[in-house]
């Protein structure tokens, strides 16, 4: 039913085969940043000649050692962030020379002070609004990260490496876009399932022009497959877009299930989808100012008011010729789940049913999320 | 075609079944879930061969316990089958409405159904907490030593005492410090009542309502909830006397399809 290609790897797979990779990069004494959030300026982790890795924040394991310091009613995705880190399971948290967080929301920014006593966490301060004040402030934070990463590792960060940085992080965002826009196509020529994992995997692989390779090929792969098998033929498959919190810990339960019921996922409105992608950094305008203005139009749900989002979801239907919007909010995220209700707005005005699933990590609750799928998938094809 | 069409809906408190033939429904029977799914429905099956129905029928499963029919040749969620089954008892009794709220009380969950002209267009679904649902009367019940019966009169003569835990673990507890100090049963079972209508009642306000509300789940045969439901919502709140076999009817009316 899930079609994946033969030599697909899955999430747990990559982030394992990377374990070695950090390891091997550590010795050679390579710079290595930690992050969690697509908000941190990663051409400037990259213009400092650092590898910046995703830190394990997805899975139930740690949650139970979290709680021992953090309340149990916040987010999943804190409470494991914290967790990993606090019982030492995260190699990639391990090998990090520090860490950087950023004040997106309440969760997280309490929980980087006390991660601070784990191993140095950084905290940028990113401000929730998007005016002229704000971007002024934000760009501010940008120029304070490019001189701790200098005085961190005692060296000089120049404008032209970041504006290299740049030109290759802005051709990745384009590489990957084009992998996504695939959704676009009709019949779906490639799972959601696959598309999400992929993309969460490559944080493993530390080289750029290697992601940008093996993305390339399958999207390649993927349209020859279409043009010669697909094209043409029509499917009775509903095309759902994802929308919501960041979604890699609960993947299985929600859209592995939701395909696995008969439906495609084409499109992500989410921080492992296009959202971070859409837009490039404008290589016209001054360098901090270019990265403070793109990475302050980031449509999550911790900007207010976050219109930018709604257009954009009414967009992605369109464009990604949408059935049905499956959003997906981790329990107690807070922004997510407020932002919900415009969400919901936005989509029942375009004619499109809409579906909210709230859960955390465990898989307690996979059959009632199956039931409400399954009812939601009914409603879509009459 | 098959000449009897029946659906089957196995809750978590009550399976309750429906068969149709051609001009409609013959037969309608509940039996209480019990711990196994699978002897349930193998315990309506025999039912239906006693009545007479066993043979050439088309069966349709739904509930939280539909898988465990092997006999059904298609198992459909109970959202699609309460809308389906619904929109069938309360559009036939008010043929002008063409769009209803289904709000059905469930054994363990609570459902809000948007039926619009006979098809479902939303609908949102409250689990993993008893409070705001059948269960939470019941375990309250046997907390005063009340059969359901006893409790919606006692319920009705009282002056409703405040629960405020969001849990029914908690709720239990905060119950047995109303016992504790000495307050009525009346009043207590009233409170119990007011909590569970509050609850299904700002579920209600949170989805949106259209159309007229309606009441299904075994808690529909209680005219004393409905009238507190009504007052939490706003509006009245119908019903009908095969409210409890909405999903079963849906299912049945599935199997017709």
């Amino acid at each position: 039913m899930l079609k994946l290609p033969e030599n697909f790897e899955t999430y747990a797979d990559a982030r394992k085969a990377g374990f070695l990779r950090m390891k091997e990069l550590k010795e050679q004494g390579t710079r290595i940043v930690g992050i969690y959030c697509s908000f941190v300026p990663y051409e400037l982790i990259l213009a400092a000649g650092a590898v910046a890795v995703p830190l394990c924040a997805t899975s139930e394991e740690p949650i139970s050692a979290a709680e021992a310091d953090l309340p149990r009613n916040l987010c999943p995705l804190i409470k494991a962030s914290y967790g990993f880190a606090l019982t030492d399971t995260c190699p990639y948290f391990y090998f990090s020379d520090f860490i950087v967080g950023e004040t997106t929301c309440d969760g997280k920014k309490k929980m980087f002070e006390l991660m601070n006593d784990l191993k140095e966490t950084y905290v940028m301060q990113l401000p929730a609004r998007r005016d002229e004040a704000a971007l002024d402030a934000w760009e501010l934070e940008i120029k304070r990260f490019w001189k701790k990463l200098e005085d961190f590792y005692g060296i000089t960060i120049t404008e032209d490496d970041v504006r290299k940085a740049i030109e290759i992080k802005n051709r990745e965002r384009d590489v990957m876009l084009d992998y996504l826009n695939l959704g676009k196509l009709n019949p779906a020529p490639l799972s959601g399932y696959e598309m999400g994992t992929r993309l969460d995997s490559l944080g493993f692989t530390p080289d750029i022009e290697q992601r940008c390779d093996v993305i390339e090929a399958r999207t390649k792969e993927v349209l020859k497959d279409w043009e010669e098998n697909y094209k043409g033929k029509t499917s009775s498959r509903p095309r759902i877009l994802v929308t919501g919190c960041p979604n890699s810990g609960v993947r299985e339960k929600t859209i592995k299930a939701i395909e696995l019921l008969g439906a495609d996922v084409v499109a992500f409105d989410c921080c492992n989808g296009t959202r971070e992608k859409i837009e490039k950094v404008d290589t016209g305008l001054p360098v901090t100012r270019a990265l403070a203005k793109k990475y302050l139009n980031i449509n999550c749900s911790v900007m207010s008011p976050n219109q930018s989002r709604m257009d954009y979801i009414s967009e992605m239907i369109d464009d990604y010729q949408v059935d049905g919007v499956l959003e997906i909010i981790l329990q107690s995220c807070h922004t997510y789940a407020i932002e919900a209700h415009n969400v919901k707005k936005t989509v029942m005005a375009k004619g499109i049913p809409y579906l909210e699933i709230e859960t955390d990590y465990s898989q307690a609750d996979s059959g009632q999320i199956n039931t409400r799928l399954e009812a939601f998938l009914e409603t879509i094809q009459k | 075609m098959a000449k009897y069409f029946v659906g089957i809906d196995i809750g978590s408190t009550a399976s309750k079944t429906v068969v149709m033939d051609e001009d409609g429904v013959v037969e309608a029977f509940t039996m209480p879930t019990g711990w196994n799914g699978r002897e349930t429905a193998e315990a309506i099956y025999e039912k239906l061969k006693e009545k007479g129905y066993g043979e050439d029928f088309v069966c349709v499963a739904t509930g939280y316990g539909r898988i465990c029919v092997d006999y059904a040749a298609r198992i459909v969620t109970e959202i699609t089958c309460h809308g389906k089954g619904g929109w069938k008892l309360f559009h036939d009794q008010d043929e002008a409405q063409n769009a209803f709220t289904i709000v059905d009380v469930g054994g363990q969950d609570t459902k809000i159904i948007k039926v619009e002209n006979g098809l479902v267009t939303d609908f949102l679904m409250n689990d993993k907490c008893a409070a705001g649902t059948g269960k939470f009367i019941e375990v309250m019940a046997t907390r005063l030593g009340a059969s359901l019966g006893e409790m919606y009169e006692m319920a009705k003569r009282g002056e409703a005492l405040s629960i405020s835990a969001m849990c029914t673990v908690f709720a239990e507890s905060e119950v047995i410090s109303h016992i504790g100090s000495g307050k009525k049963r009346e009043d207590i079972a009233a409170g119990v009542i007011d909590s569970v209508a509050s609850r299904v009642g700002n579920l209600c306000k949170r989805h949106g309502i259209i159309g007229k509300v309606k009441l299904t789940g075994g808690l529909c045969d209680s005219p004393y909830f409905l009238e507190v439901l009504s007052e939490k919502i706003g509006c009245e709140v119908g019903s009908h006397p095969m409210g409890r076999y909405a999903g079963a009817m849906g299912a049945a009316l599935t199997a017709k399809k």
